[in-house]
């Protein structure tokens, strides 16, 4: 197989066989997890505002007091490295005009210069997280292999996909090729992992709002 | 695998639910939920990272509830859990943990992470690996009827005490009177003016109350092991002297988790909804408060602080009246870095102070509010929780502090006026 043959495959056979492992497995995990269902709170609720899962749903997403002095890194890092994997992955063009090609939905894209400095940014912020992890006692005893693996499944597609936009190392076509086929271990290894907090998030913050939430505590 | 163990095992997959399932499926290992909890921040010890003291319901939960994880399971790849290892979890989740709830409120993917230790003491309790203190506490509960062995003819020996000492009814059992009051066993034997505060303010408001001959006890030490057949028997007779005195509102005492045990699982351990009200004593005050019905006289002029109980604040969400309620009798008012919703436990809670060997690491936690009040310096430290109040006496004296502990109930009464007088 060359080069270009390659390239095809991923694009086509391969592609469809991790978009389809990707979207059984979301589905499947959802209903594995939120058909457990739970049972309903009989105490007599409190009104307060501010209270309610979908408050809570927003609001976890900035610190609560006194936890960014506590950990920093964490934080910073974290809110740069999400919002630049954001801005990478549906602000560049020619994502866009896949996701066009598979669903039909587009959007006004961003101007490259600007994506691959984001690429630049969220990798940069990655290695100082992957850091923070090797370096601080608590995060480095809650590692396990998975932490490290998916950290690196999540670097890849970034990397390859930034090398390719700068022609580096290896021919474009062989480095696009690499950065698809990286995608595919990406989404193939999400709904299995811990990154599949992307969809549980919401639900847990939900629950936690909610469960909270009938107490008049806005958590 | 020990018939307890299998017992055990079996109670965790029941009370394994799409919250939990949700939970475990949506941590990251940030770590940020050991920066909240003051077990970790003051040992340093990772150990005592609130998520992992979760660590074998999170195995249980993959190997049962999970494909990959049943595939593992299987093929021999996954880990069993066994009673040594529940033995060694007995110090996370129950010395070190005090259902506090800070970390469930820093979790950045929202995980309630003391919704699931408290879940997990379930299958500890039924594995035989609840510490022998809150055991014992639980027996006494449920066979004398509190867990401090304290007997009926003891409250009414207190009764009698409180109506001479003040010159006002203690009313025993009086059927259709608006407020039923408990009481925890703490207050009973350490701290008696709180009855003698509950009749002035009774009186003073001109509202009728009662004790109940056979629902005096507020504290559930069988939520706080984490068995909740035993939590429901304890709950069911307040529950039944309520609905027998056909009470309006059950007042729970300053004891933080009698009113958690009362006011939000009550109804769920018994099964259906109250046909009363539940509130803590400092609810029944702010709403006096706001009608006018509290009229104190005076101030204190020394500087007080307020340590939030957890279970009321954070856990239970009365916040704002026991501001106000100290502003109505204090001059010198201040608060701690992180008062409210955000203050860290005494370090006691959840069961925690009945643990003997849990002491050393108890004082250890302490440091914590000891910065806390450092930064602050008071006179004196109020308090809304009977077991805090032990808690805090016991490592201020530890770290020679010298600040006396009060409860807020007692200095509003102490400001009431005298009737006629
Ligand atoms: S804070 Fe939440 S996501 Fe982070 S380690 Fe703790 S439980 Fe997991
Ligand atoms: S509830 Fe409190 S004591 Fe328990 S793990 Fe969470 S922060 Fe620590």
């Amino acid at each position: 197989m060359n080069d270009l043959q390659f390239l095809t495959w991923v694009r086509g056979t391969g592609l469809n066989i991790a978009v389809s492992i990707f979207l059984l497995g979301v589905f499947w995990r959802l209903f594995e997890i939120y058909s457990l269902g739970h049972k309903k709170d009989l105490s007599a609720p409190r009104h307060a505002s501010g209270a309610s899962g979908l408050h809570t749903v927003f609001r976890r997403s900035l610190p609560p007091p006194g936890m960014l002095k506590r950990s920093p890194v964490s934080y910073i890092g974290g809110y740069i490295f999400h919002i630049g994997l954001f801005i990478v992955v549906f602000g560049f063009a020619p994502h866009i005009l896949l996701i066009k090609s598979l669903t039909g939905l587009s959007w006004p894209a961003l101007p490259s210069q600007f994506v691959n400095l984001a690429a630049i940014v969220t990798m940069a912020a990655m290695v100082v997280v992957l850091f923070d992890r090797i370096n601080k006692p608590v995060k480095r005893f809650l590692s396990t292999f998975e932490d490290w693996f998916t950290w690196a499944v999540t670097f890849l597609p970034v990397l390859t996909g930034w090398m390719a936009f700068e022609h580096m190392l290896l021919p474009y076509t062989t480095m696009l090729a690499l950065h698809i086929l990286s995608v595919q271990l990406l989404l193939v290894v999400l709904p299995f992992t811990k990154l599949f907090h992307v969809f549980t998030l919401f639900g847990s913050r939900w629950y936690n709002g909610r469960v909270n939430g009938h107490k008049g505590v806005p958590v | 695998m020990s018939a307890t163990l299998e017992k055990g095992v079996r109670v965790l997959k029941e009370v394994i639910d799409a919250p939990i399932a949700s939970y475990f499926n949506s941590c990251v290992h940030c770590g940020l939920c050991a920066e909240a909890c003051l077990f970790y921040t003051e040992t340093g010890d990772p150990k005592y990272t609130p998520i992992h003291k979760l660590e074998p319901l999170r195995r249980i939960y993959e190997q049962e509830y999970t494909v990959l994880g049943r595939l593992k399971k299987m093929i021999g790849l996954s880990k069993p859990v066994t009673d040594a290892e529940l033995d060694e979890w007995q110090e996370l989740v129950y010395n070190s943990c005090t259902l506090c709830a800070r970390c469930s409120s820093v979790c950045p993917v929202g995980n309630d992470i003391v919704y699931m230790v408290r879940k997990f003491r379930e299958g500890m309790s039924a594995s035989g690996h609840a510490p022998e203190g809150i055991k014992g506490a639980v027996n006494r509960t449920v066979t004398i009827g509190s867990p401090m062995g304290v007997k009926l003819p003891a409250v009414q020996a207190q009764m009698k005490h409180v109506e001479e000492d003040y010159g006002l009814p203690i009313p025993l059992d009086a059927e259709g009177a608006e407020y039923m009051v408990l009481l925890s066993s703490m207050e009973i034997i350490n701290f008696p003016e709180y009855l003698g505060a509950i009749a002035k303010i009774m009186q003073q408001a001109g509202k009728s109350w009662t004790l109940c001959s056979t629902a005096f006890e507020a504290t559930n030490a069988g939520m706080q092991i984490g068995n909740s057949d035993l939590a429901r028997v304890i709950v069911s007779r307040i529950v039944e002297g309520a609905e027998k005195l056909k009470v309006k509102t059950v007042i729970s005492p300053e004891c933080g988790h009698a009113y958690t045990a009362l006011r939000w699982e009550g109804a769920n351990l018994v099964g259906r909804p109250f046909s009363f009200e539940v509130k803590h004593i400092l609810e029944v005050l702010g709403e006096f408060q706001q009608q006018g019905l509290l009229k104190t006289e005076g101030f204190e002029t020394d500087k007080l602080t307020f340590h939030d109980p957890c279970q009321l604040a954070r856990r239970g969400g009365v916040i704002k009246q026991q501001r106000s309620l100290m502003n109505q009798v204090a001059k010198n008012f201040v608060e701690m870095p992180d008062a409210g919703y955000m203050n860290w436990c005494c370090g006691g809670g959840g069961g925690a102070s009945a643990i003997e060997e849990g002491e050393p690491l108890r004082l250890e936690a302490f440091k914590r509010k000891k910065a806390q009040l450092d930064s602050v310096r008071p006179d004196r430290l109020v308090t809304a929780c009977a077991n805090c109040r032990i808690v805090l006496e016991e490592g201020l004296e530890h770290y020679q502090m010298d600040i006396p502990v009060i409860g807020l109930t007692e200095m509003i009464a102490e400001h009431i006026p005298k009737k006629g007088g």
